[in-house]
């Protein structure tokens, strides 16, 4: 008994169904993507009790198995391929006690393809604050299934649901429902067609949006003998399906379930009387947003500063502690600041994805949606691109994946395009490392000028996004139906475990993921910095010495020449000055454009090559703070990193399209490349005409 | 005149009674929203779109172009 069984968790969204996941897998669980689309994959082990394993699957929530977006096309693609190596030996599916009827659509639809199906009903420590009484045996008997009366919150009925999923042999395969009867000689005719094929799954092919996947009609319409339908028609074959599904579930719960309303409680109206009230809501919105900032500048900087001194230190100790030598400067010039540069941002990104978690979590998230649809429609978004723009401010990478639950597409199109001019966490290091240098500090209130300016570049990117958007709307000729269906599900007290997991697995992509190309690029600038070509490079001690020879200076301000007229003639140094002419009027020097240009392989990218580029040569112990500080405007003299500098780059980075991978998720999105070029292009462009204009006037 | 959903006030009830158009997700159906199930309108956002309404138990919220589609039969509030 050591094969392993793949169990499906399939469900609703808002059905605890990851809670479930967690509490079945614990950290025993990864993220990948399904092969080819970014639709995330999370899939997990458990043990099961008599020493068998079950391999978990967390399919993507959907309400039913007619796909309307990537996603859910994902559990179908799932269910309808006995082949696949995931094909669930028993699919469990997550229902929440409060939405039963609902939730059983789905239920039924996954029976019907003679899978083995349990049903876990979750949320079981709210029934009495419902007034709910099930009747699980009448239940387990009508709907033939077995039940698992569960609470993820307080961790009950776990265990039952392992020995169910154990004794899933034990399950009957039978169908609720004969779906042929909403339109018996149609299908008929299908039987005749594909005498060895299951009816049900048949029809599941038939219907499916012809937009997604690769389920393949083509080989059920070129059966010659077989008459297909139109689509309107179809469709209408569709709701008769789900009305008689309806009228099997009201029939099974008429007994099976109870609801006392006079035992209910209703958390719900009272909190939606303010949270979606037309002033209060939008004035709370608000609050939630400050508090979020306050805490990613001035919660996450004590830690922060810690790491920047550790990793500073670090970087001391190894110079002295090792011999001299090229591994020695590797690692204390190129590889540990590089580090340093990834380390640092953990605090923030934690953080935000505590908050977004949080606020997913709690059910509020659905209420601004709700809140803002009527006004982001007037700029052509959707009350949806609300949560891609905020989480864009994680990364516009999973934000514009989240695009995908919009139905209409001109509204999904251009939440894609303007969702890259959020501030994103990779943008963040970048401000808070400028604005440490050149705002002020000082508080006005409780608010420091330095929080404040942080809110003022998230304010200019969400208006910028919003702006763009407002363009976009009046010149794209796309016409699409609007239709905007969103749940509002209950308010919950997020559970501390799912948050937690969220927070880990985010930011420990982030630094895996986003952290591999800043080391590596760390690395490569090293080399870069450290060797060139020529004599300038290769004789600069004996060239400097020259020049200096009548002077008298100190042996430490000579080694000090020494090293920066080798830098400026390295690789980097070349490079960096055939740009300068670009971007001098903007108020940068080379070393910065070295900085702008590796940004495009990720923007955080920006500090750490900043801290390459500074620390090579310099032999003191500094945070990357101090040495950019104590950078020197090489034309204008005074230090290089001004009001008017410092403001000019904020600008281009809140504006410029500097990631690669967004622009690869773009393309894939939309499927085309137009999308993605033309947002290089008009961003960067923008940026450039911003930070310049910023520039000439500040200096 | 026919009452569709989009004629209902903050608070009021209705029987749906008919979900024909082609203008109506299916989605919208899967989540209960079929005819002879009860529905009533929880809350309006702001220029009284979208519509919050709690159909046969579940809570949703559809546009105003949406909901001027499906026909209801007004209940009087008991």
């Amino acid at each position: 008994m050591s094969k392993q069984i793949n169990v499906a968790l399939i469900g609703n969204p808002n059905t605890g169904k990851t809670s479930v996941f967690n509490a079945l897998t614990g950290l025993n669980q990864k993220v990948g993507n399904y092969p080819g689309i970014t639709v995330e994959k999370k899939e997990g082990i458990c043990k099961l009790p008599r020493g068998i394993k079950a391999h978990i699957i967390d399919l993507p929530g959907t309400y039913s198995l007619n796909a309307s977006s990537l996603d859910e096309n994902v559990v179908i693609e799932l269910l309808l391929n006995k082949n696949d190596k995931d094909f669930p030996d028993v699919a469990v599916v997550v229902s929440d006690v409060e939405n039963l009827k609902r939730n059983l659509l789905l239920f039924t639809q996954i029976k019907d393809l003679e899978i083995p199906t349990l049903l876990v009903i979750n949320m079981a420590d709210r029934m009495s604050y419902k007034g709910i009484s099930l009747n699980i045996d009448y239940l387990e008997k009508h709907l033939e299934t077995k039940i698992a009366l569960i609470s993820t919150r307080k961790n009950e009925g776990i265990e039952n649901l392992k020995n169910l999923i154990t004794n899933f042999k034990e399950l009957p395969v039978t169908p609720c429902i004969d779906a042929s009867k909403i339109d018996k000689d149609y299908f008929d005719n299908l039987r005749k067609a594909f005498p060895n094929q299951l009816l049900y799954k048949l029809w599941l092919v038939i219907t499916q949006d012809v937009n997604f996947g690769k389920t393949d009609r083509n080989e059920i319409e070129a059966v010659a003998n077989f008459k297909t339908k139109s689509k309107g028609d179809l469709k209408r074959l569709q709701q008769k399906e789900t009305i008689k599904r309806y009228q099997f579930i009201n029939n099974v719960l008429k007994k099976g379930q109870t609801i006392d309303i006079t035992q209910a409680k209703d958390l719900r109206t009272k909190l939606d009387r303010i949270l979606t009230h037309k002033i209060w809501g939008y004035i709370i919105f608000f609050i939630i947003l400050l508090v979020i900032f306050q805490a990613i500048y001035d919660w996450s900087s004590v830690p922060m500063d810690f790491i920047d001194n550790v990793f500073a230190s670090l970087s001391e100790w190894v110079k002295n502690m090792l011999p001299n030598g090229a591994f020695t400067n590797l690692l204390a010039e190129g590889i540990i600041p590089g580090l340093g540069g990834i380390i640092i941002f953990i605090p923030q990104i934690a953080f935000l994805f505590l908050f977004i978690a949080v606020l997913e979590e709690s059910g509020y998230m659905s209420r601004v949606v709700f809140l803002m649809d009527r006004v982001m429609r007037r700029f052509g978004l959707s009350g949806k691109s609300v949560v891609p723009l905020i989480s864009g401010t994680a990364c516009a990478i999973p934000a514009i994946m989240a695009t995908r639950n919009i139905e209409n597409w001109k509204e999904r199109l251009i939440t894609i395009l303007v969702t890259p001019f959020t501030t994103c966490s990779a943008r963040l290091p970048v401000y808070l490392i400028i604005i440490s240098l050149v705002i002020p500090e000082g508080h006005i209130f409780i608010l420091s000028y330095q929080a404040l300016t942080l809110m003022l570049l998230y304010l200019i990117g969400f208006g910028s996004a919003v702006s763009s958007a407002y363009i976009l709307n009046k010149i794209l000729k796309i016409k699409s139906k609007t239709f905007f269906v969103v749940e509002m599900p209950n308010y919950k007290l997020p559970m501390f475990k799912n948050v937690a997991l969220t927070v880990i697995e985010k930011t420990k992509s982030f630094v895996f993921g986003a952290g591999k190309i800043i080391l590596a690029i760390s690395i490569v600038l090293w080399f870069l910095a450290s060797y060139g070509p020529g004599e300038q490079f290769n004789n600069a001690e004996t060239i400097v010495k020259l020049e200096y020879a009548s002077q008298n200076i100190d042996e430490e301000d000579l080694q000090q020449k020494i090293a920066s007229h080798k830098l400026e003639y390295s690789f980097i140094g070349l490079t960096g000055r055939a740009i300068e002419p670009v971007i001098r009027p903007l108020g940068y020097d080379w070393k910065i454009g070295i900085a702008l240009i590796s940004s495009f392989a990720a923007r955080e990218v920006f500090v750490g090559t900043l801290a390459t580029i500074y620390s090579v040569g310099s032999d003191e112990e500094e945070t990357i703070k101090n040495r950019m500080a104590s950078e020197i405007n090489p034309i204008l003299g005074g230090p290089l990193f001004t009001f008017a500098s410092g403001i000019s780059l904020l600008l281009f980075y809140a504006f410029a399209m500097q990631c690669m991978s967004t622009l690869a998720i773009v393309k894939k999105e939309t499927n085309s490349w137009k999308w993605p070029i033309l947002q290089l292009v008009i961003m960067t462009v923008f940026a450039y005409i911003v930070a310049l204009i910023a520039f000439q006037f500040l200096k | 005149m026919q009452d569709t959903l989009a004629h209902l006030k903050r608070g009021e009830k209705g029987i749906i009674t008919d979900v024909s158009s082609i203008h109506i997700p299916l989605k919208l159906l899967e989540m209960g929203c079929l005819p002879g199930n009860p529905v009533q309108l929880v809350q309006l956002a702001p220029f009284q779109d979208p519509m919050y309404l709690n159909i046969n138990g579940t809570h949703l919220a559809i546009r105003k172009e949406t909901a001027s589609h499906i026909l209801i039969e007004k209940i009087a509030n008991e």
